[in-house]
């Protein structure tokens, strides 16, 4: 099988790879640019664990392939710390235990930060349906919610 | 697999139709990445039409109708400022997709071309009247979008096709249009019925009339009688009694975990009505 090769840039940084056309983004992400923090869930678009963002807009990465990053800009929650500063979301998740095992929770940042991008001030009915496809199953979601929440506020105090 | 990003739907349909074995056509993928997944598609072509100038665009055309690009994925049609004004149902009916990563990438088109009978916003677009503009070796046709799925994920489309752009009329004065599903949650699930309904008025008088049901038949029903019970009514009770007698009588579902024949069948004549009520308000506001 001949392995196409793709120019993106991710979290900045331009990166070449060398992909199989039926590869996901989320399999290029993990296997060849060692960039784990993205997680297979479900592989099928229902669990979230996988989000990324591709020109500003939140996808599934198991639902895109690694070809389709071609020339396009891909954000993952390796780019979301600022070296050794933490974002307030993920601060904030820290301190409201909005995880346990942390499985979802690199998709839920990622996803998270791209609401607080386009909406600094969003209500908390607003922040449950756009987090609604990302699945958590340890924490019951409130803790979540709440370090959202309190990340926003932070935020919008700060800019 | 051979993957190919074409620059021109010539090309894409040369590609199509001089293509051996299982050819698809890549757009949101939000569909076909879960088929090739689990192996209940193996295409050995894929092509992604993506690059092709103008499937991206959404276009109020010089009729007030409005072309909306292959590509253009659902976030892109609730975000656009104008043509949820038009066509507010067509628009809910896509929001209704998956979650906001999918409506950050799958597309109505490719919704339509899955061929789902519980596709969310077919119902609504076949109660809008919209069309789809197919090109093949044979040249390019404009098809009415209940025409193209044929079955439970088959469609209409021959060899060497592919739906150029999806077009949704005029809207004009007085019309209005909307989509409910029923789902046991609130998000995140498919539709155990669905219901769009478009309507036209002068004053309080229903003068046009369409109405198209999901997830009650092996495809999206067309209830083509929707014009006859209400076109020349105020909406008033008997008319809406018609409307779900017709919408009852339209309905021929499966039984499966998402709910029974029986409970199917009740949901068409409540969602018939329920949805008949916020079209016409809608309408009435819009003159
Ligand atoms: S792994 Fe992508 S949505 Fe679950
Ligand atoms: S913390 Fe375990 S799945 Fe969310």
């Amino acid at each position: 099988m001949t392995k196409i090769h793709v120019t993106a840039r991710i979290n900045g940084d331009e990166v070449e790879f060398l992909c199989d056309p039926r590869e996901t983004m989320l399999d290029v992400l993990r296997d060849r640019l060692g960039l784990i923090g993205a997680k297979e869930g479900c592989g099928t678009g229902d669990c979230g664990a996988c989000s990324i963002t591709l020109d500003g807009r939140l996808v599934c990465s198991c639902l895109m392939l690694g070809v389709e990053a071609e020339g396009r800009e891909i954000g993952t929650v390796e780019g979301i710390a600022e070296g050794e500063n933490l974002h307030p979301l993920q601060r904030k998740f820290i301190e409201h235990a909005a995880l346990q095992c942390g499985f979802c929770t690199p998709g839920i940042l990622v996803a998270a930060k791209n609401l607080l991008e386009r909406n600094p001030d969003p209500s908390e009915e607003e922040v449950r349906y756009w987090l609604a496809g990302n699945l958590c199953r340890c924490t019951g979601y409130d803790k979540i919610i709440r370090a959202v929440l309190d990340a926003a506020a932070e935020m919008r105090e700060a800019s | 697999m051979d993957y190919h990003k074409p620059s021109t739907f010539e090309e894409a349909v040369a590609i199509a139709a001089g293509a051996a074995g299982t050819t698809r056509f890549l757009a949101g993928g939000t569909d076909i990445l879960v088929q090739m997944r689990s192996g209940i598609a193996t295409p050995e072509v894929l092509i992604d039409i993506k690059g092709i100038a103008g499937t991206r665009d959404i276009v109020r055309e010089d009729d007030g109708g409005w072309c909306i690009g292959v590509a253009v994925t659902g976030a892109e049609l609730t975000e656009h400022a104008e043509i949820g004004h038009d066509w507010p149902g067509v628009i809910e009916a896509v929001g209704l997709i998956g979650s906001t990563q999918v409506q950050g990438r799958a597309t109505p088109v490719g919704n339509l071309c899955n061929a789902s009978p519980a596709a969310d916003s077919v119902p609504a677009l076949v109660a809008a009247g919209a069309e789809v503009t197919v090109q093949g070796p044979e040249g390019t046709r404009r098809v009415p979008v209940e025409d193209i799925p044929t079955g439970p994920g088959r469609t209409s489309l021959k060899k060497g096709e592919v739906v150029t752009a999806l077009r949704l009329p005029p809207r004009g004065r007085g019309g209005g249009d909307a989509y409910q599903r029923f789902i046991p949650r609130t998000e995140m699930d498919i539709a155990v019925i669905g219901c769009g309904v478009s309507l036209r008025v002068s004053g309080l008088v229903i003068t046009e009339a369409r109405m198209a049901l999901g997830a009650v038949a092996p495809t999206v029903e067309p209830v083509r009688g929707a014009a006859d019970a209400l076109v020349g009514t105020r909406l008033e009770k008997s008319a809406l009694d018609a409307l779900a007698d017709l919408a009852q009588a339209a309905c021929n579902p499966i039984d499966d975990k998402r709910g029974t024949v029986k409970f199917r069948t009740h949901l068409a004549g409540v969602y018939a009505r329920r949805v008949a009520r916020i079209a016409y308000e809608r309408a009435r506001a819009a003159q």
